[in-house]
C-alpha cells in the first residue's frame, strides 16, 4: 500500500526552484533513503511532507488522503513525525518531560526511552546531555508519537562512528514498527538500513532504486558520488 | 497540585487572612490594593511566565474590566454584583477578540502590537470624555455601594469587607492559574515558551494553547480591574496607560515569572519599595529602580524564581 505520494510537488524560494516537480512514492512498511549533494533539495522536500514549508504548487498524499492544505500538527496527529536535522528538544526540560510532551499520554514514556537506551537519565534535564544523547533523545520523541511515518533528517550528523554503529542496530528495530523517510549523508549509514534510495539533485529526482542499483548508477555517480566514490 | 505545594498556598492564604486582625488600616488599606492588583500580575504572568509571550498591552484588558464595572454601575443603571460579572463578560470578550488578532504576531511584533492596540484603547478612552471622564475619573457613589445580596446587606466602604473580598478573589485567581499551569495544558504552555517550533511539530495547536493562554490572562487582567474600580470607586485613562503594562511586567518579573506566588510577591514588594522610598526621599522613583537593578542583576530570575533554582525545587 503506498502511504505517502507527492504530485508534481514544487518549491520556489525567489528564483531558485528547491523542489521542482518531485513525484514520489513510499509504500508502507519501507525503509527509503533521500539522497543528494548539499542545496538538492532534500531538507525542503521533507519539509514540504510535514508541513512545516508550504507548497508553491503540487499536492501530497498521505494514506490516499490530500494533506496539502493541512497545516503541520495535523499531520503529525495523523502519523507524520519529523524529526530535526538541527537538535530541537526542550533543554530545560527533563528528558521524561520532553518524551512526555511527544507520548500525548498514550503512556509509552517509558518503552520510548527504553528503546534508544536513555531510561536511566530520564531525570537529567535534556540541555545537559551529551550531544549523541540528545540525537536519540530526538528519535525517542519521534517514536513516542506512535507514526506511521518517521522522517529522519540527518539524524547521524556530528555523531562519532561507534554511535552511528548502534544507531543503525536501533533503527533496524524501529523500522519493523514504522515507515521510515531517511535523509542522510553517511553512506555507511544509507546502504546499510535503506531498502530504496532516491536520489535527489536540483530539486529533481534523478534516480531511484535499491542501493545496488543507485551505486551501479552513472548519473548518480557523475552528479553525487563523484569519482573517487566511483572508483571505490 | 499535591503535598508540601499545595500547604504552602493554602497557609499563605490562611495568612492573608488572619494578617487583617494584626495590622494597621493603612496596612489593611495596602494589602487589599496589593491582593486586588496581584491577581492582574497573575493573569499576566500565565501569559508571560508559563507561556513566553510578552505583552506590552495588558492595561488595555485591566481597563476593560475597570471601565466596563464603572460605566456599568453609573451608565447602566446595574447593580454593583451584576456589574461585576458584566464587566467579566465584557473583559473575556474584549481579550478573545484582541488575542485572535494580535497573535497573529510573533516576537517583537507581538510585543509592538499589543502596546499599539493599548495605546489605541487609552486614547480611545480620552477621545470619549465625555462618556468616560478619562482625565479626571469615575468614581462611584457611596449610596450605590451599599446594597444587597441575597438578603446581606453589603457596605463596600468597610476596608475590612473590601480586603476579605480582595482576599477571596485572589485565592480565585490563584486556584485557576494554579488549575491551569499544572494540568496538561500548563505543560504544552510551557514547551510552547521553551519551544515553540518543537511543540507544533509534535502536533500540538500552538496558536489555540496560546489563544487560550491570552484570553484567560486578559479575562484575569479584567476580573481585576473590575475590582480595581469596584472596590477603590475609580475607573481613569491612567488606569489604560503605559505604566499599567509594564507594572504587571515587572512585578512577575520581581517576584519570579513563572512561580505562583511571585505575582503576589512581586507586587506587594514593589509597593512597599515605593511607599518605603517616598517616606525617604522626593527622588522615590531614584531610589525604586536602583534596587530593580540591582534585584535583576542578582536575581535575574526573580525572587521565587531564585528560591526555587537553589533551595526548593518542587516550587510550581
Amino acid at each position: 500500500m503506498i502511504l505517502l505520494e507527492t504530485k508534481n510537488l514544487r518549491r520556489s524560494f525567489g528564483g531558485l526552484n528547491a523542489v521542482d516537480g518531485v513525484d514520489f512514492k513510499l509504500n508502507e512498511g519501507e525503509v527509503r533513503a533521500v539522497i543528494g549533494p548539499n542545496g538538492a533539495g532534500k531538507t525542503t522536500f521533507v519539509s514540504l511532507i510535514a508541513g512545516r514549508v508550504r507548497p508553491t504548487s503540487g499536492q501530497v498524499f498521505f494514506a490516499g488522503e490530500d494533506i496539502t492544505s493541512l497545516p503541520p500538527h495535523t499531520r503529525v496527529q495523523r502519523g507524520i513525525a519529523y524529526t530535526f536535522q538541527i537538535t530541537s528538544i526542550y533543554p530545560n526540560l527533563t528528558v521524561h518531560e520532553n518524551v512526555e510532551l511527544a507520548d500525548h499520554g498514550r503512556g509509552s514514556v517509558r518503552d520510548c526511552l527504553n528503546i534508544v537506551g536513555l531510561f536511566a537519565r530520564a531525570n537529567q534535564l535534556a540541555g545537559t546531555l551529551a550531544y549523541g544523547h540528545q540525537r536519540l533523545l530526538e528519535v525517542a520523541m519521534g517514536l513516542a508519537l506512535k507514526p506511521r511515518l518517521l522522517i529522519l533528517d540527518e539524524p547521524t550528523q556530528g555523531l562519532a562512528d561507534s554511535e552511528i554503529e548502534s544507531f543503525i542496530t536501533l533503527m533496524r528495530g524501529v523500522a519493523s514498527r514504522t515507515t521510515i523517510l531517511l535523509i542522510e549523508h553517511n553512506m555507511k549509514v544509507v546502504m546499510d538500513l535503506a531498502q530504496r534510495i532516491t536520489v535527489l539533485a536540483q530539486g529533481r529526482i534523478l534516480a531511484e532504486g535499491t542501493p545496488a542499483e543507485v551505486r551501479a548508477n552513472t548519473s548518480v555517480q557523475a552528479a553525487y558520488l563523484g569519482s573517487r566514490h566511483a572508483a571505490a | 497540585m499535591k503535598g508540601p505545594s499545595l500547604l504552602l498556598h493554602l497557609g499563605i492564604i490562611l495568612m492573608l487572612l488572619l494578617m487583617q486582625f494584626v495590622i494597621s488600616d493603612y496596612a489593611l488599606l495596602s494589602l487589599t490594593r496589593i491582593l486586588v492588583l496581584a491577581v492582574f500580575a497573575s493573569g499576566y504572568n500565565l501569559l508571560f511566565g508559563y507561556t513566553g509571550l510578552l505583552s506590552l498591552g495588558h492595561a488595555m484588558f485591566f481597563a476593560s474590566g475597570a471601565y466596563a464595572a464603572a460605566l456599568g454601575v453609573t451608565k447602566l443603571g446595574m447593580s454593583i454584583p451584576v456589574s461585576f460579572v458584566f464587566a467579566c463578560l465584557v473583559g473575556g470578550a474584549f481579550s478573545a477578540a484582541i488575542s485572535a488578532i494580535t497573535l497573529r504576531a510573533k516576537g517583537v511584533a507581538f510585543m509592538i502590537v499589543t502596546l499599539m492596540f493599548s495605546q489605541a484603547a487609552f486614547l480611545t478612552i480620552l477621545y470619549f470624555g465625555n462618556i468616560t471622564r478619562g482625565d479626571e475619573g469615575i468614581t462611584i457613589a457611596e449610596n450605590l455601594r451599599r446594597f444587597s445580596v441575597l438578603g446581606f446587606a453589603v457596605d463596600l466602604t468597610n476596608a475590612s469587607l473590601r480586603y476579605n473580598l480582595a482576599l477571596v478573589l485572589y485565592a480565585l485567581s490563584l486556584g485557576v492559574t494554579a488549575w491551569m499551569v499544572l494540568s496538561p495544558m500548563g505543560r504544552v504552555l510551557i514547551a510552547i515558551r521553551e519551544n515553540e517550533n518543537r511543540t507544533s511539530m509534535l502536533g500540538y495547536d500552538v496558536m489555540r494553547y496560546k489563544f487560550v493562554a491570552m484570553t484567560v490572562s486578559g479575562t484575569l487582567s479584567a476580573v481585576s480591574g473590575a475590582a480595581y474600580a469596584i472596590l477603590f470607586s475609580y475607573a481613569g485613562a491612567t488606569l489604560a496607560s503605559i505604566e499599567y503594562s509594564i507594572n504587571p511586567l515587572l512585578w512577575s518579573l520581581l517576584g519570579g515569572a513563572s512561580t505562583l506566588l511571585g505575582p503576589l510577591l512581586g507586587t506587594g514588594f514593589m509597593m512597599v519599595l515605593n511607599d518605603l522610598a517616598s517616606s525617604y526621599t522626593d527622588a522615590r522613583l531614584l531610589a525604586v529602580g536602583v534596587v530593580l537593578v540591582l534585584l535583576v542583576v542578582f536575581f535575574p530570575k526573580g525572587i521565587l524564581g531564585t528560591v526555587r533554582q537553589h533551595w526548593i525545587r518542587w516550587l510550581p
